[in-house]
């Protein structure tokens, strides 16, 4: 394939091309607004935008194929990530609209970046080659690096930013190391070209080598021990909806990487390094959880449990492990985007309440905000009629079926303990009364909206689960197929 | 409209018009009369519809009745399977018999009036899943469901040390399903389904393979489970400080219905799935239970405080329950389902009791009350009544289950219905002395000399269950006519098996 680009070509990238395009109208827009008005009217331009790109990924999947010189493919896998991750920068820009008048932080770009950002994330789940997963991954992480430092008066979401930016370089300069590497060893750096090179019966060694450098900047982004350190802090310290944005959006395209990284290119000697990662992970974050009294910190800690328990699902076998981590990453991000968005609301100006003790008495002082966080909190636990139940059901029975009971014990035990930690926010809220006095104020129309969607979603992957892991089924054999066969079923008429 | 088309969906309506009603009570004004009336007017609907269960069993036909059956999800395969049997009829009867009359109990509840019923209206939903599921897996969902808005209940509107309780409560019971979960998980590995009847079946014809090796560890993880929440001894330390420090509404709900979740899990899954096992372990079991009857008895007869006199008499009753089960006869088990109705009306009627009494004067210890027959005449008839149901005595209901389970037990082992009698004594002596205690003599607080006797509210909330009381010790009969049939199905594979071991 050569030659010009045609129109099937940019369809393929149709949603990146629409946030892209409204990513720089907001940002050609912003100084021609007043300041104090800027801030809704560009916060709907972006909420648009990504709503446009949520119905171009929806429309996408009806024109699956490779695109750009096979540097692209659109499957059932990549539309899954496309749709998860716009979705989540639509409800995290409906959460900033309140926030950013509260914490009084004016800036327009702040919307763009989370559109540009959100291009990065879409590409990484779609791309195929390599060098473009790593464009895209610096596209992604170089918009959070500057959201997390946006609470500029604050010296803690400075050194957010900058913890995040030093650390986030050397993981990405890792994986750039792993593609170099990869490219050594098996002469390509397309993912559908490597498979093959691979399967061969001598692999290289030096792919081995690849692969861990690989995972090493992955893991970074996905916060799983031991390259988690920068989380607590970053997320202590980042503004709380950009915390919602990044603790789920980033991370699902990172998984999506790994996942076509680790089993489309069937990547030699990933066993043991997912295995020691996944239980380092789950043990780590829970221990750490269980003594925070910063609520954003506690969930710092769960997130990095629970990118253990997703990893989890990458130690299976390939078709249920895949299906299991694409339902994973849905349902953690509809309950943490969720968590996230109560928080926000509640930091009140300048983030004054996150600890522990402020949430004291929230269940007489807003109900509806407490009974929600409680959801989201019962979802982070697992409890059954809740998505976080089945996310962790389908994971650990991919687990068992892959006969790896010691990894399922420990992953249970691990959940268990994890409920001590949930409990007591919510043993707070409802069972400790306020020392202070805490204005809590109404729900905006935005913050509301927000809220409806997680919880929906929350609980539909609780109660539904079937019709969204029937299609992370599918498209997780389709994503097995070898690229000959997938190329051959998904022919494009168009062509 | 012909009301045998009700049939189909009538357990799906009396289940979730519980939720539905709390759901649109989240969206109520929050004006706290109507709240209460619209709890009571849900209660009662759900009542109402559960009549149609015994009114329109067959009771010449053995298995599940009322059955829907339909696919929930795909995979893993689980169904929206629910029914009941004799078993299970009473115990939702039971539930939304209890219901209502929590709601006439709480009417003086205060703070927070919406979020109190919500919860009480959602427990109910899960109580009732529990007793009418047929798919473990929705078993297990009801199951840990009821434990949420319980802990939240005893966290919220309980007591001085109410925090404390309601994690305890919820670990405790938390933990142990964990062993349960574990166990149906394994069980599906091996069946392919979550399905009760098909499982049960598996396990009958041989097809379930490594069974043999692993039962003994399934029989155990189910039974943690239902140990902890009936509670057996010695894992009955949550109980008291539960019982204590929950509201009224709590304490009767958490008694009547939630400790029977054990027993009737005993009695359906142990039993129904793992009946060799069942046979083995029985002993032990049967000698905790004796512990637990014997232990209750003594530690309520030094209780100073009376609601957590009338908690550890629970422990002292579930454990004829136990005993009942386990004693592999029918006129235990009939004695044992017996019992459970039995103590959840009695029981859930001293607990209303005790609750009207520290609603005014703000306290349960037994010293500061005496000669209250003075001041509140019918309040003292009625707690009367109530002690002597709850002793045993014959024509009231607590008599009739207690005397099936010891004839039950002693035709399996002498000894130990020997023992198990010794119960019953016990029972009449702390109920009788902490009587004597509250309401004889000459009234020796002055705050006492005042005390207002029943209101409207609190006579409507204790009459059911004094006529419930009297009923089902005249006539109990209409109750074991649809028990027994239940029971007499369920033994007939165990004899089987019994005969099996015995050729062993």
């Amino acid at each position: 394939m050569s030659g010009l680009p045609q129109t099937a070509d940019y369809v393929r990238i149709l949603p990146e091309l629409v946030l892209s395009i409204f990513g720089i109208v907001v940002m050609l827009l912003e100084p021609l607004f007043d300041e104090r008005r800027s801030q809704r009217t560009l916060a709907s331009i972006a909420l648009i935008g990504s709503l446009v790109a949520i119905m171009a990924s929806v429309f996408q999947a009806q024109n699956p194929g490779f695109a750009f010189w096979n540097m692209v493919r659109v499957d059932g896998f990549s539309v899954f990530f496309h749709v998860l991750v716009t979705t989540i920068a639509a409800v995290v820009i409906l959460t900033s609209y309140e926030y950013m008048s509260v914490q009084r932080i004016r800036a327009g770009e702040y919307y763009g970046l989370i559109l540009f950002g959100t291009v990065g994330m879409c590409l990484m789940s779609s791309a195929v080659e390599l060098v473009l997963i790593f464009i895209a991954l610096e596209i992604s992480s170089i918009s959070t690096y500057i959201l997390a430092g946006f609470r500029r008066r604050e010296a803690a979401s400075s050194e957010a930013s900058l913890k995040y930016f030093l650390l986030g370089s050397f993981a990405t300069a890792f994986f750039l190391y792993g593609v170099a590497l990869m490219f050594g060893a098996t002469g390509s750096t397309n993912i559908d070209k490597i498979s093959p090179a691979l399967e061969q019966s001598t692999v290289p060694p030096l792919a081995y080598l690849a692969v861990a450098l690989m995972f090493v900047g992955l893991g970074f982004k996905v916060a799983s021990a031991p390259f988690h350190i920068w989380t607590p802090d970053v997320y202590e310290g980042a503004p709380a909806p950009i915390v919602g944005f990044m603790s789920t959006a980033p991370k699902a395209a990172a998984f999506a990487v790994l996942l076509r990284i680790l089993f489309e290119a069937n990547a030699p000697g990933r066993f043991w390094l997912i295995w020691f990662s996944a239980v380092l992970s789950m043990c780590l974050g829970n221990l750490g959880a269980l003594v925070q009294t910063n609520v954003k910190r506690l969930l710092a800690y769960s997130s990095i449990a629970h990118a253990g328990y997703l990893l989890v699902a990458f130690a299976a076998a390939p078709e249920v492990g895949v299906s299991a981590a694409m339902f994973y990453t849905a349902a953690y991000a509809a309950m943490n985007v969720g968590a996230f968005a109560v928080i926000s609301h509640f930091a009140n100006a300048g983030e004054k309440y996150v600890t522990l003790d402020d949430y004291a008495g929230l269940g007489r002082s807003s109900p509806v905000l407490a009974a929600t966080l409680t959801i989201f909190l019962l979802s982070l636990i697992g409890i059954p009629a809740t998505g976080g139940f089945f996310a962790k059901f389908y994971v650990f029975s991919a687990a068992l079926k892959a006969d790896l009971v010691g990894l399922t014990i420990i992953g249970v035990i691990n959940s268990a303990v994890a409920a001590y930690y949930y409990l007591r926010i919510i043993v707070v809220m409802y069972m400790r009364e306020s020392r202070e006095e805490i204005p809590v104020r109404g729900i905006p129309l935005g913050l509301g909206t927000a809220l409806v969607v997680s919880l929906a979603a929350t609980i539909y992957l609780g109660v539904l689960p079937g019709r969204v892991l029937d299609y992370a089924l599918a498209s997780a054999n389709q994503l097995m197929q070898t690229p000959a066969s997938a190329a051959a079923a998904t022919v494009n008429p168009g062509r | 409209m012909n009301i045998e088309t009700l049939s189909p969906f009538v357990l799906s309506l009396i289940t979730f018009v519980p939720a539905g009603g709390a759901l649109l009570l989240v969206l109520f004004p929050r004006r706290d009369r109507d709240i209460r009336l619209f709890a009571l007017v849900v209660s009662l609907l759900a009542f109402i519809l559960s009549l149609h269960l015994p009114a329109h069993l067959v009771r010449s036909q053995p298995g599940f009745q009322f059955e829907v059956n339909s696919q929930w999800i795909t995979s893993p395969n689980i169904h929206y399977h629910m029914g009941v049997d004799g078993f299970s009829l009473w115990l939702v009867l039971l539930t939304t018999f209890l219901t209502p009359l929590c709601v006439l109990i709480s009417w003086r509840i205060h703070d927070r009036v919406k979020e109190f019923f919500v919860l009480l209206l959602v427990l109910e939903t899960a109580l009732i899943g529990v007793f009418t599921a047929l798919d473990l897996f929705l078993f297990y969902f009801f199951w840990e469901a009821t434990l949420i808005p319980m802990a939240l209940l005893i966290g919220i509107f309980g007591h001085e040390r109410r925090v404390y309780a309601a994690v305890k409560f919820f670990l405790f019971t938390m933990i142990a399903s964990v062993f349960m979960l574990a166990a149906i998980l394994w069980l599906y590995a091996k069946v392919g389904s979550f399905d009760f009847v098909t499982i049960q079946n598996a396990i009958r014809t041989g097809q379930v393979s490594n069974f043999a090796a692993a039962s003994l560890w399934l029989f155990l993880g189910f039974f943690a489970a239902f140990a902890v929440k009936v509670p057996l001894f010695p894992l009955h330390t949550w109980l008291p400080d539960a019982h204590v420090e929950a509201p009224t509404a709590g304490s009767v709900l958490l008694a009547g219905v939630l400790l029977k979740m054990g027993t009737y899990g005993m009695l359906r899954f142990n039993l129904g799935l793992f009946p060799e096992q069942s046979r083995r372990n029985a002993p032990w079991i049967m000698a905790l239970a004796l512990m637990g009857i014997i232990y209750g008895a003594l530690v309520a007869m030094v209780q100073p405080n009376l609601k957590k006199l009338i908690a550890y008499s629970s422990i002292s009753h579930l454990g004829f329950v136990v005993l009942g089960i386990f004693s592999f006869t029918g006129a235990g088990w009939d004695g044992a389902m017996f019992v459970m109705l039995a103590h959840g009306i009695s029981t859930g009627a001293l607990f209303m009791l005790a609750g009207i009494l520290h609603e005014r004067r703000h306290t349960y210890a037994i010293r500061e009350f005496g000669g209250l027959a003075t001041p509140m005449p019918i309040y003292a008839a009625l707690f009367l009544f109530m002690v002597l149901s709850s002793v045993g005595l014959p024509l009231l209901n607590g008599f009739v289950g207690e005397f099936l389970v010891l004839s039950g037990t002693f035709r399996a082992h002498p000894v130990y219905g020997i023992l198990g009698a010794t119960g019953v004594i016990w029972s009449a002596c702390y109920l009788l002395w902490m009587y004597q205690r509250v309401f004889f003599g000459k009234v020796t607080q002055e705050a006492n000399s005042t005390l207002e006797d029943l209101n409207l509210f609190e006579r409507a909330a204790l009459w059911p269950t004094i006529v419930m009381a009297l009923l089902m010790g005249v006539a109990p009969l209409l109750w074991l006519g649809v028990i027994d049939p239940a029971v007499r199905n369920a033994l007939e594979p165990l004899a089987r098996v019994a005969s099996k071991m015995v050729g062993q």
